[in-house]
């Protein structure tokens, strides 16, 4: 089937990128204004607090990475204005003018001199006012293909690799040459293949930043920190119940995911967002799923594909997650956490091909506004990437 | 329908498979699928092994490379005979 012409009913931002979704965020800029954050969420309906861990005394590459997460998820396009509250003015405005190169409605408040009452009160009336103007923005037609879309793996199995993995894999192949964006990532657990990832680079550069990226992380993660076999976490007891025994079947199982044609054409840094025009990008994260899909959110993509092979329940606050499936086990006990079932594919009665043509489905519906299961479930897990600990 | 297979391998060069039915008991003879040309075979399952999990497809012995999707994915640290499950008992990454 031809995706070329699919089309969706979103939302056009002032940039120009299609969100799925219409969020009015009250986004902290570190972890002592979560209260103002929330209380401002609780006093507006319709608004959405997005409470994190961190965001004091932290420095260097670390801060880096903190403002590139907070300002890219305010910036990403399924956000339609964002209130910013911190602690001090300096940083909250660093965060403000961030999210305002978008084009998007976005104020900051800082609580210094003025305590969580008055902040909570100023930042109310403007919330409540960004409410009014999002709810009346109407949807449009927009290409499938203009959407971002990024993938990772989680309680992955054997059947990860047979089924739902190549589903996402064949979903790429099918809409990236039309001009989609792609991202996948998880940097251990691309451990033991390594190699094959490296082919998989779209020129030299891109191969040789993958390279370097897999190397940091063995020297500054693993070799820094281990204790034996990553520390016993990869692969994780999950994993082992399912049947996976080593890193390096993991890892060819997830590979799946980037389909049989698709080569990535830069390497990310957690958070980034791609510069390079449409196509795959592989993003330097963390295999922990909540970490990963919010660096991923941050960095622009708009809908996650997220295989799982012994049932992953992760969401996110701003980023619908499709939850697919190929294990029986798994759709027989935990079917309230699946949107697409792949176990056909395992049973003889579904190609890969359908399966990714079944995925693509659900994307359009996603996009069109079907809650995913996550979303159902009030699954909102946006966790922070911490480099190092704090000053 | 089609017969439903209890056995799948993805590249003709593997040595293990993997089970993709619940409640698999030694003794079965499999219907076995090869992904890759969807080509078949049957073979008998020697323990009973859970959904997921991997199964020896030709006689495996210790320090044998084990191959899945036709790449190495560690050596076996004990025997497995043809049919016998395949497992962190008798299987080791090579990396550590």
């Amino acid at each position: 089937m031809d995706y070329k012409d699919q089309t969706v009913q979103a939302w056009r931002r002032e940039n120009g990128r299609v969100g799925v979704r219409n969020h009015v965020l009250i986004l902290p800029v570190d972890d002592i204004s979560n209260a103002a954050c929330e209380a401002v969420a609780n006093n507006v309906k319709g608004t959405m607090a997005i409470p994190h861990s961190y965001g004091r005394l932290q420095f260097g590459e670390d801060l880096e990475l903190h403002f590139r997460t907070i300002i890219g998820t305010g910036a990403n396009p399924n956000v339609a204005a964002v209130v910013v509250i911190g602690i001090e003015p300096e940083w909250t405005k660093v965060i403000v003018d961030g999210i305002a190169k978008t084009g998007k409605p976005v104020e900051g408040f800082s609580i210094e001199q003025k305590g969580d009452f008055e902040t909570i009160r100023q930042a109310s009336w403007k919330a409540k006012e960004y409410v009014h103007w999002a709810t009346e923005l109407q949807k449009e037609e927009c290409g499938l293909t203009e959407l971002w879309v990024s993938t990772k793996c989680g309680e992955s199995d054997t059947t990860t690799g047979l089924s739902s993995c190549p589903t996402v894999g064949n979903m790429y192949d099918k809409l990236l040459p039309h001009g989609l964006y792609g991202c996948f990532g998880e940097t251990s657990e691309i451990t033991g293949a390594e190699h094959i990832c490296a082919d998989r680079a779209a020129n030299n550069e891109a191969r040789d930043k993958f390279l370097k990226t897999f190397q940091a992380y063995q020297d500054d993660v693993i070799e820094a920190h281990k204790t034996s076999d990553l520390s016993d976490s990869q692969p994780t007891k999950g994993n082992i119940l399912g049947g996976l025994t080593t890193i390096e079947e993991k890892a060819l199982g997830n590979l799946e995911k980037i389909g049989r044609t698709s080569t990535y054409i830069d390497v990310l840094e957690p958070a980034e967002a791609p510069a390079r025009g449409p196509g795959l990008y592989y993003m330097d994260t963390s295999s922990a799923a909540a970490e990963c899909v919010t660096l991923m959110a941050a960095g622009g993509y708009v809908i996650h594909t997220f295989p799982t092979g012994q049932g992953n329940v992760i969401g996110n606050p701003i980023v619908p997650v499709i939850k697919i499936t190929g294990n029986p086990r798994t759709i027989r006990t935990m079917s309230e956490h699946v949107d697409v079932d792949v176990s056909g594919v395992l049973k003889g009665s579904q190609t890969i091909d359908e399966a990714g043509d079944s995925l693509i489905e659900m994307i359009v519906r996603t996009a069109n506004g079907r809650h995913v299961a996550a979303e159902a479930l009030g699954h909102k897990e946006f966790v922070m990437t911490k480099l190092y600990r704090s000053a | 329908m089609t017969e439903e297979p209890q056995l799948l391998m993805h590249d003709r060069a593997d040595n293990v498979g993997v089970v993709v039915v619940e409640d698999l008991k030694a003794g079965t003879e499999m219907l076995c699928r090869i992904t890759e040309d969807n080509s078949t075979f049957r073979m008998t399952v020697l323990d009973d092994v859970p959904i997921g999990h991997k199964v020896a497809i030709v006689d495996l012995v210790k320090d044998d490379t084990v191959i899945k999707y036709g790449e190495d994915i560690g050596r076996m640290v004990g025997d497995a005979a043809k049919g016998k499950h395949v497992h962190v008992h008798n299987l080791k990454t090579k990396r550590w």
